[in-house]
């Protein structure tokens, strides 16, 4: 389980994160929403360290996140990020290979580009992918190979940073379907954010929504509709009159 | 009263600025020396960088040590002719380029070359958050990125002044026998007689340190990039300018350990 307990984060006079309590089971799919700018991005990085809190405490099956050893604590993870954020420089089966090319998890080379291309095929690509470069692909294979990177030592955690954004609807829908059949096939716990509500609704099985520094609503995805929550009614209907101010 | 002290405001605030600066630099190039001595130790990327900063960088290099070996000459013998001293091309051209010359035109050349590239390509990797990959995937970013490019630095840059070194006095050869009608022979003897050990240690000495400013600042400026292209072409900017400024200024007082004592 990941327990986020009265989390707080500021850039200067920016207060982002003003207190945030969030609880993800085991197992599960939690699906952040929120508009631009509300500390989503922040919220995730900070239970990686790539953020630190100013206050409050963040647990992973009760082992404190600032307090855990770093490489034990982070090869749990895997992350899918926004634009991919593959290596310009190392060949697609290398990006995808990473850390089964390094460190404690360390295989042959063979081995390990043999499971690059094995998840490169679960995510939809073909093995002639492998050997290109990242910048040879496009958006959407770009996302796939993140993705097949982010699963590739079979983490018990996976995080994925607004994992549509900037792909067709199709598109979208690909990435979303894969990111539930792998989340479900490997028993993963999942924290995904976003603004794309047809993601929530595809990879969700609960929903927190983050405005003004806080969780304003979390809750079964299934309960999201009825919540009467005035915030998460604004925002999942995309209306611009509501207590969400449209300029922010 | 404001005007007199806006100014010295300003002054005092650029000062600060400027010695926070030099602490974190400080502190980033303690935590990379660290960093040197920790596994895992990434030799593919040490060789990689081996290759960019030290193998591509040779042609520049040699044209930049070639022209001004053969500038040196023709204005010391024109210089010298004033009070009838155009013998000493090959001395002056052999402790000038080996002391002075080499060691700080390969420096700055791999200012504007090395550090330039590595700030633009680790600039462009933060703002893609490809360093917050690296850390995810378990991989310390200073260990992988910062370590392989300093230690390439350390090792090819003295190499580079070395090759810089010979090659300007090869140029000066060429325009000293080619058209100022220099004996091979004797040219080549004085060249040589005249420079002592201390002359090539020192040069290879600022080498070394000038390829640990060049690489280092590289690094650190493309770490501490702010987002966007303008923050990857603040970055690149800035790594350029601090280093040549420090390789400047270290110049000048390695120049004073060895010289002056």
């Amino acid at each position: 389980m990941i327990t986020l307990a009265n989390v707080k984060k500021s850039f200067g006079n920016n207060h982002v994160l003003q207190g945030v309590n969030l609880e993800i089971a085991r197992g599960t799919s939690m699906v952040i929403i929120g508009g631009s700018g509300t500390g989503k991005s922040v919220a995730l990085k900070s239970v990686l360290g790539l953020v630190t809190p100013d206050s409050g405490t963040i647990t992973v099956d009760g082992q404190d996140a600032a307090m855990a050893e770093r490489d034990a604590f982070l090869a749990r993870f895997g992350m899918l990020f926004q634009g991919g954020a593959l290596f310009d420089s190392l060949p697609v089966w290398q990006n995808v290979a990473f850390r089964l090319m390094r460190g404690a998890l360390k295989r042959p080379r063979e081995e390990a580009r043999e499971i690059a291309i094995e998840k490169l095929r679960r995510v939809g690509l073909k093995p002639d992918v492998a050997d290109r470069l990242p910048a040879e692909l496009s958006g959407g294979m770009q996302k796939r190979v993140g993705l097949a990177r982010a699963i590739a030592a079979e983490p018990e955690i996976i995080f994925f940073d607004e994992p549509t954004t900037g792909l067709d609807p199709i598109m979208s829908g690909v990435i979303n379907d894969l990111i539930r059949e792998i989340v479900v096939e490997m028993g993963a716990t999942a924290m995904t954010i976003t603004h794309d509500m047809t993601s929530v609704r595809a990879i969700a099985d609960n929903v927190a929504m983050l405005h003004d520094g806080v969780i304003q609503w979390s809750g079964p995805v299934a309960d999201m509709d009825h919540a009467g929550e005035p915030y998460l009614e604004q925002f999942i209907h995309g209306r611009a009159d509501g207590p969400i101010e449209a300029v922010r | 009263m404001r005007a007199i002290t806006r100014p010295l405001a300003s002054l005092g605030a650029a000062t600060l600025n400027m010695l926070a600066a030099l602490g974190r630099i400080s502190i980033y190039a303690f935590s990379t020396f660290r960093h040197i001595f920790r596994r895992p130790f990434y030799l593919r990327e040490l060789g990689t960088a081996i290759l960019n900063v030290g193998w591509l960088s040779l042609p520049v290099v040699g044209l930049t040590a070639v022209f001004t070996g053969g500038a040196l000459a023709l204005q010391i013998y024109a210089g010298g002719a004033r009070f009838n001293a155009e013998a000493v091309v090959p001395q002056i051209v052999a402790i000038g380029m080996v002391r002075e010359l080499g060691p700080v035109l390969v420096g700055l050349m791999i200012a504007a070359r090395v550090t330039s590239s590595i700030a633009a390509e680790i600039a462009t990797m933060r703002v893609t958050e490809q360093i917050d990959a690296l850390v995810t995937l378990s991989t310390h970013p200073m260990q992988y990125l910062t370590v392989p490019r300093v230690l390439a630095g350390v090792i090819c840059i003295p190499i580079l002044v070395g090759v810089g070194d010979v090659i300007g006095i090869l140029g000066s050869y060429l325009v000293a026998t080619g058209t100022l009608e220099f004996n091979s022979t004797t040219y080549l003897a004085n060249t040589f007689d005249f420079l002592e050990l201390r002359d090539v240690f020192s040069s290879l000495a600022k080498g070394a340190v000038f390829g640990a400013i060049a690489t280092l600042m590289g690094c650190y400026y493309g770490m501490n990039s702010a987002r966007g292209a303008q923050g990857v072409g603040a970055a690149t900017k800035g790594s350029v300018e601090a280093a040549a400024i420090l390789i400047l200024a270290a110049n000048f007082m390695l120049t004073g350990v060895f010289f002056s004592l």
